[in-house]
């Protein structure tokens, strides 16, 4: 049955970790979405209608939240029962709030100046970094299962993000 | 790849008739019909040989309608009741349309969708559209010699949902089954990746008579799938057409224009601007109804410096669409070109300047939508089981609602694959409120003032609490055709309100019925037969679907009992099919899509764990 209380990982027979073989899960995720698109059952019955888009919904919502390391790595903490991004825990290091502080800085200046290359500057500098979390989030998860520590290190991954969402914005403003 | 599967002896599927479906490209200057016939798609011509269909439609005052060339050739004579590129108002109002100066119609402000006047009355871009349509239907029909089973309908990636809502609704006031609205790029891709065996990036860049479209797709083992996608809605070759028109005014010195002269010098600016692809000049000549002649020649390098910002407003979507996607301009391995306005040498010089490579032009701008259109159609009406490709698309534009301050929090992003659902809670503003106001929009900006706005309404019996305490969940709920429901709960009482997002722009199922019924002749039509002949044709699917579904998993899936359950079922609907009564046919088809669901889960359940296993050892032989 179309169980919805099997996790994402098992939904794709992978083994629940960080470090994923993204081309294992790509795979798993053609082979069964090819089995259960709505395209696949146009000339069926209405209950199979039915599953087939059940089921394509759960597998798509399942591919997004895997093959997105941060939705990946806050979604290991879930299944721990440890809600990381909790809107009630703001604490932050102060160090880390005063980098931030530096960042958009830069970031208003570079919009302000219209400046491409300022934009990819700090794009390769934060993506740098965040691609630095990404591997301390594979060694908290993966191998010293320290969860509440790779929660601390997934909400500053989150400041990270965001950024590179404002950074995207920007690209589009000066366009 | 997933393990083949091989049948037991004698317990293949049943083989059943080849079903007759269309794939249809409805253009906004140009239509096609096509269809796969022996294994090959083709578009299919008229009597006369024509391939496109001109999407023209002129209403005469004696009610009868003519379409295409016909209709075309009365454009500048009777401008009012000659309706062209109408596909640029589907989902539109009168004040969604730029250059309406320009445009020989007299618009009617209707709610919803603007209307259009004419000698038959007020005609919604949904109607107008419909009789192209109905002639493409016509021209299927009788070139495959049966009535089809079921249409895929292309639209342009970046419709919004009351656009593809306006082409469904068209679709259906048409009689045509609307088996998908799959996006026109994709389409193309499909003709063009089936035919070449490409695999790899690859961007589609489609620049039609009124919209432009890019997207970004992975072709891998058969797997369509589109990364991103972008373009404008409102962008095409009629924008070429009317800085040509512009530049005439200006030169010959003219102002204020008759309707009649308005679209004759529309007319000789298209035709300009498609001798500019073959010749450095082109001359326009025209004769005014005020008795002045103009005669002028337009060179390439004028036409293009008038031009030049409209070919780089097609640029921007392209890098917007490939950071969507991760990629650079080197990661994509071919650029398909497709739309009549690709021909324009500008055009291919710039997608290829920027791409840094020769974009592919192969394939017949002009019909390779329609093809892939087809190709998909006959896998969709079930002719060609097992196939082995598969098709994944996105929605264009984020899904939203309205927060308060007039803000939008977006539910959906754009770009996610679709079917998908994804809830979110909200919660009350006030003290003691006890409804709330959904208001559904789509777009990219932040305020919702710079959205489209695409359905409102109300959640109302939430019981009084303190603000923020009420936990409202909204649901927002995408089908494989791109079209939005929304539904909304609250979660302590389990009030809910649901809408299928069509009441701003759309039709509601009544209204389509009632011009169904109206724009045929009562005599030879039957609101009531139709009714059961489609009931009937759900049933037979059903019948023939459940048999198939025995005959491949009935022994290894359903205990006996089970077994001769549905067999029960089964018989009490084919016995109702043999009589004429609609109510007997829907029960006994209610009573047997019930009783097979659980059969059906399981046989859902068993494929993919088919799959996974089929995939696991392939890794193991690794």
């Amino acid at each position: 049955m179309l169980d919805f209380n099997r996790n994402h990982f098992e939904l794709f027979g992978l083994a629940p970790r960080f470090a994923l073989d993204t081309g294992a899960l790509e795979r798993a995720y053609r082979d069964v979405q090819s089995q259960v698109h709505p395209d696949r059952f146009t000339h069926a019955g209405e209950a199979e209608q039915r599953l087939s888009m059940q089921w394509t919904t759960r597998v798509n919502e399942a591919y997004q939240t895997l093959r997105q390391p941060f939705d990946r790595a806050n979604y290991l903490l879930e299944l721990r029962g440890i809600h990381a991004l909790d809107p009630n825990n703001t604490k932050m290091p102060a160090d880390f709030l005063m980098q931030q502080m530096a960042w958009r800085e830069a970031l208003a200046e570079a919009k302000a100046d219209k400046s491409l290359a300022g934009l990819q500057d700090l794009e390769r500098d934060i993506g740098g970094l965040a691609q630095a979390m990404q591997a301390q989030l594979a060694n908290l998860l993966d191998q010293q299962q320290d969860f509440p520590h790779a929660a601390e290190v997934l909400r500053k991954y989150r400041f990270m993000q965001k950024l590179l969402a404002e950074i995207d914005a920007a690209y589009e403003e000066i366009e | 790849m997933a393990l083949l599967q091989i049948s037991e002896p004698g317990m293949s599927t049943a083989p059943h008739q080849h079903r007759l479906a269309v794939g249809i490209d409805l253009g906004t200057t140009n239509s096609l019909v096509a269809s796969v016939r022996n294994g090959l798609s083709v578009v299919i011509n008229d009597e006369q040989g024509h391939s496109l269909l001109p999407s023209v439609v002129r209403y005469l005052a004696d009610g009868s309608v003519t379409v295409g060339y016909p209709a075309q050739a009365k454009q500048s004579d009777d401008p009012h009741n000659t309706l062209v590129s109408v596909k640029r108002f589907m989902g539109r109002g009168v004040q969604d349309i730029r250059d309406i100066a320009a445009l020989p119609y007299q618009f009617v402000d209707a709610p919803g969708m603007l209307q259009l006047k004419t000698v038959a009355g007020s005609k919604s871009p949904v109607e107008v559209s419909a009789e192209i349509l109905k002639v493409l239907k016509q021209r299927a029909e009788t070139a495959l010699g049966g009535e089809l089973a079921g249409a895929v309908i292309t639209v342009p990636a970046y419709f919004d949902d009351a656009q593809r809502q306006a082409t469904k609704d068209a679709a259906k006031l048409a009689g045509l089954n609307v088996l998908r609205l799959l996006n026109e790029p994709t389409a193309a891709a499909i003709a063009y990746g089936l035919d070449n065996g490409a695999e790899g990036i690859y961007a589609v860049y489609d620049l039609g008579g009124g919209t432009f479209d890019i997207s970004i797709l992975k072709l891998s083992k058969g797997v369509f799938e589109v990364l991103a996608t972008n373009g404008d809605s409102a962008l095409g070759g009629d924008d070429f057409d009317h800085r040509i028109y512009c530049w005439v005014l200006e030169q010959a010195g003219l102002s204020v224009l008759g309707d009649h002269d308005k679209r004759l010098l529309l007319t000789r600016a298209r035709e300009a601007k498609e001798m500019l692809s073959e010749r450095p000049t082109a001359g326009i000549t025209a004769m005014l109804s005020t008795g002045q002649l103009v005669d002028l020649r337009l060179d390439e390098q004028a036409f293009r410096a008038m031009t030049e910002s409209l070919v780089n407003k097609t640029l921007l979507p392209c890098r917007k669409a490939l950071r969507d996607a991760g990629l650079t301009p080197a990661e994509v391995k071919g650029v398909v070109m497709v739309g009549g306005s690709t021909r324009m040498p500008r055009i291919q010089a710039a997608v290829g300047e920027f791409f840094g490579q020769v974009p592919l032009t192969n394939l017949d701008p002009d019909k390779v939508v329609a093809l892939g259109a087809a190709i998909q159609a006959n896998v969709l009406a079930g002719n060609k089981r097992d196939d082995d490709w598969l098709l994944l698309d996105v929605v264009p534009l984020s899904l939203g609602i309205e927060t308060m301050g007039g803000l939008v929090e977006k539910i959906i992003p754009r770009n996610a694959t679709l079917p998908l659902a994804r809830a979110q809670e909200f919660t009350t503003f006030k003290d003691g409120q006890t409804a709330m106001a959904i208001h559904v929009v789509q777009g990219e900006r932040e305020l919702v003032s710079e959205c489209r706005s695409l359905a409102r309404f109300e959640l109302r019996g939430i019981p009084p609490m303190v603000a923020g305490a009420a936990r409202i969940r909204v649901t927002f709920q995408v089908d494989a055709d791109g079209l939005l429901a929304v539904a909304a709960r609250e979660m302590s009482t389990g009030i809910e309100a649901h809408i299928e997002v069509k009441p701003s722009y759309g039709l509601s199922d009544d209204e389509i019925a009632r011009m169904l019924r109206d724009s045929y002749d009562h005599a030879r039509f039957d609101v009531e037969a139709r009714q059961l002949a489609e009931l009937k044709v759900d049933a037979q699917r059903l019948v023939e679907a459940t048999e198939a579904a025995l005959a491949e998993d009935g022994e290894t899936l359903l205990d006996p009992a089970e077994r001769s359950a549905i067999s029960t079922l089964l018989a009490a609907l084919k016995q109702a099919m043999q009589g004429n009564d609609a109510p007997t046919v829907k029960r006994a088809s209610d009573a047997l899509n019930q009783g097979t669901s659980e059969f059906a889960a399981r046989r859902m359940d068993a494929s993919v764990k088919r799959a996974l296993k089929g995939q696991r050892l392939e890794e193991l032989d690794l």
